[in-house]
């Protein structure tokens, strides 16, 4: 797929089929550093990724040039500054396969996204004895809102299962998707095993049952191209900062037939229509849902994020980091006994690698690594109940992106073969 | 090689981790107590065989990180021969030197002062301490007259 060309010139980081990675590499200012003596290889993209220099330049623009609070005042710089703010959300709208920009709101992140949902569309719609379908891989964001609101419904959560490979085990899922599904909320890519869920095939199912389905594409959205329409859910979550943005900014997409119908989030200015002491009328879509003063100068700079990304773009991306972490397994397959997590067939899955050695505690691997100049993450990675189902306390993860390349695979693997040599276990 | 990474993984450390003491299997138990570190995974089981207030012997078995295992380790290594008050003072005087609260290590207690590195390194000073909490725990339900079950702690609820 051939990138388009913007002016900055960034239709030079891609080829026809693959990132120049040297190029791409050079945007990011932050990687230009040592750690401990190493240079400093970031394998922790997962968790959050790097800025490239136009996403910077965007936020210091934006405070030294536009700054103002929006949608509110009649002068030059509110105007700029709504202009700038409401041209991020077009742009959301285009890059996650053309909605309407009422469908797309603004929040702090998928934590704030789901338990947006969680609030308003479930608490007005679970009720006792329904159920809600969750998988076994989700990340406690996409988890806890909903173990809380069963609770509080007296609803039932279920979820389905993973088999050993690492996929989600469907072999039983007419039993798990039933009539009395009222939410199947998934991942559509786990951040521990990397596995790309089916979610257009489980959401058509949860649909026949009348269920709303709201999918977690925070790990996707950055990695892959992502066609909410195709998906054909209800709702969708994901964050700017593991994709080029600044942090605090997510995004919360959400069918408006669902939209309209429910209620507000956050009660303040910015969500009302008109206020009388007896009486409130709210704000159209997607205004209701973002009460008070949001991140204006994140969104902003997020907008450079979205155009950095599409001039990439997102299949050339893909089929990088498909690449990359192939020839990653191919390389840890030199460490003996090192167990990986997750899908092996590169094709179904992202750049999220979670693994164990058979001797070396996750957090050493981490400290060992941090030593040699690579950051990693190491943990539960906010999946507790996925590590039970995998009988690992902790594991470590290195996760890719578009500005890692073989070199960087290689100096991993070769601080591994080190970290075995130095804890002579 | 790192310095501060060696200051962590000092040769005694990794000694420790590499062949932990304390693995055989007790012929009676006392004291028994488990310990675990929410953050980071870590489980450990502290037992002591105990005659006339005294610790005859010490199991420990933990699954963790090489500090803990080794701090662990080392702990299965100095209680053995002390009483029960002295195994609790030399507890609360590790507790102190990873807090930085004191840095004279009595002779006898000399590898102790490998985990002096730990300090640098704050979110491990946990592992550190884990195995001497749980001996802590476990040695205060003993005087305390709560004999013959199993104490438990985590290290978040270890506060002070
Ligand atoms: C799959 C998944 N869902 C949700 C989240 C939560 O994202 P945030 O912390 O940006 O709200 C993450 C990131 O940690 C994630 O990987």
């Amino acid at each position: 797929m051939a990138s388009k060309t913007t002016q900055n010139g960034t239709s030079l980081r891609s080829g026809p089929t693959s990132l120049m990675v040297d190029i791409v590499k050079a945007d990011f200012p932050l990687l230009d550093q040592t750690i401990h003596g190493h240079k400093l290889v970031y394998l922790d993209n997962a968790a959050s990724s790097q800025k490239p220099r136009v996403v910077i330049n965007a936020l210091l623009d934006y405070y030294r040039k536009t700054n103002a609070n929006i949608h509110r005042g009649l002068h030059t710089l509110a105007e700029r500054a709504t202009d700038s703010y409401e041209r991020t959300r077009d742009h959301v709208a285009r890059f996650v396969g053309g909605v309407d920009r009422e469908e797309i709101i603004f929040t702090s992140g998928t934590t704030e996204s789901i338990n947006l949902v969680a609030a308003t569309w479930g608490e007005e719609n679970i009720h006792e004895g329904d159920e809600i379908v969750i998988t076994e891989m989700e990340h406690h964001a996409n988890l806890v809102p909903w173990v809380i609101l069963a609770q509080k419904k007296k609803a039932v959560l279920k979820h389905i299962p993973i088999t050993i490979c690492g996929h989600l085990d469907l072999s039983q899922i007419d039993d798990i998707i039933t009539p009395k599904t009222k939410l199947l909320a998934l991942t559509h890519m786990s951040n521990v095993l990397g596995t790309i869920n089916p979610v257009e095939e489980l959401a058509a199912k949860a649909h026949q049952h009348g269920a709303v389905v709201l999918a977690d594409v925070a790990q996707s959205m950055p990695h892959m191209p992502v066609d909410i329409p195709s998906l054909g859910v209800d709702f969708c979550a994901f964050s700017a900062h593991k994709m080029l943005g600044p942090t605090g900014v997510g995004i919360l997409y959400g069918k408006r037939e669902l939209l309209d119908k429910m209620p507000p989030y956050n009660m303040g200015g910015e969500m009302i229509r008109e206020v009388r002491f007896d009486h409130i009328t709210w704000a159209e879509l997607p205004f209701k849902f973002e009460g008070g003063t949001p991140n204006v100068a994140d969104v902003v700079a997020f907008d450079a994020a979205l155009t950095y990304l599409e001039a990439l773009g997102m299949q050339n991306v893909r089929d990088h980091e498909e690449r990359l972490t192939g020839y990653a397994f191919e390389r840890l397959s030199e460490l003996k006994d090192l167990e990986i997590q997750g899908p092996r067939e590169t094709g179904q899955r992202g750049g999220a690698i979670s693994f164990t050695d058979p001797n070396i505690h996750p957090h050493d691997i981490s400290t060992f690594l941090d030593s040699r100049g690579i950051a990693i993450r190491a943990g539960h990675h906010c999946a507790q109940p996925l590590m039970r189902v995998l009988g690992k306390v902790a594991t470590a993860r290195a996760s890719l992106y578009i500005y890692n390349d073989e070199a960087d695979v290689d100096q991993l693997v070769e601080a591994l073969i080190e970290m075995r040599r130095y804890f002579g276990v | 090689m790192n310095e501060s990474l060696d200051e962590m993984y000092r040769d005694i450390i990794l000694d420790h981790y590499r062949s932990p003491r304390g693995k055989k299997p007790l012929e009676k138990t006392d004291i028994a107590s488990e310990g675990h570190n929410p953050s980071c995974g870590d489980e450990i089981d502290v037992e002591l065989q105990v005659d006339d207030d005294t610790v005859k012997d010490v199991h420990v078995n933990c699954h963790g990180c090489a500090i803990s295992v080794a701090s662990g380790s080392m702990l299965a290594e100095i209680v053995k021969g002390k009483t029960l008050a002295e195994a609790f003072r030399i507890a609360e005087l590790v507790k102190k030197i990873l807090k930085g609260e004191e840095t004279e290590i009595p002779e006898d207690l000399g590898d102790l002062d490998a985990l002096k590195g730990v300090r640098q390194f704050p979110v491990r000073i946990k592992c550190a301490l884990l195995s001497w909490v749980t001996l802590m725990e476990g040695l205060k339900d003993y005087k305390s007259g709560q004999r013959g079950g199993k104490s438990s702690i985590s290290t978040d609820d270890d506060k002070d």
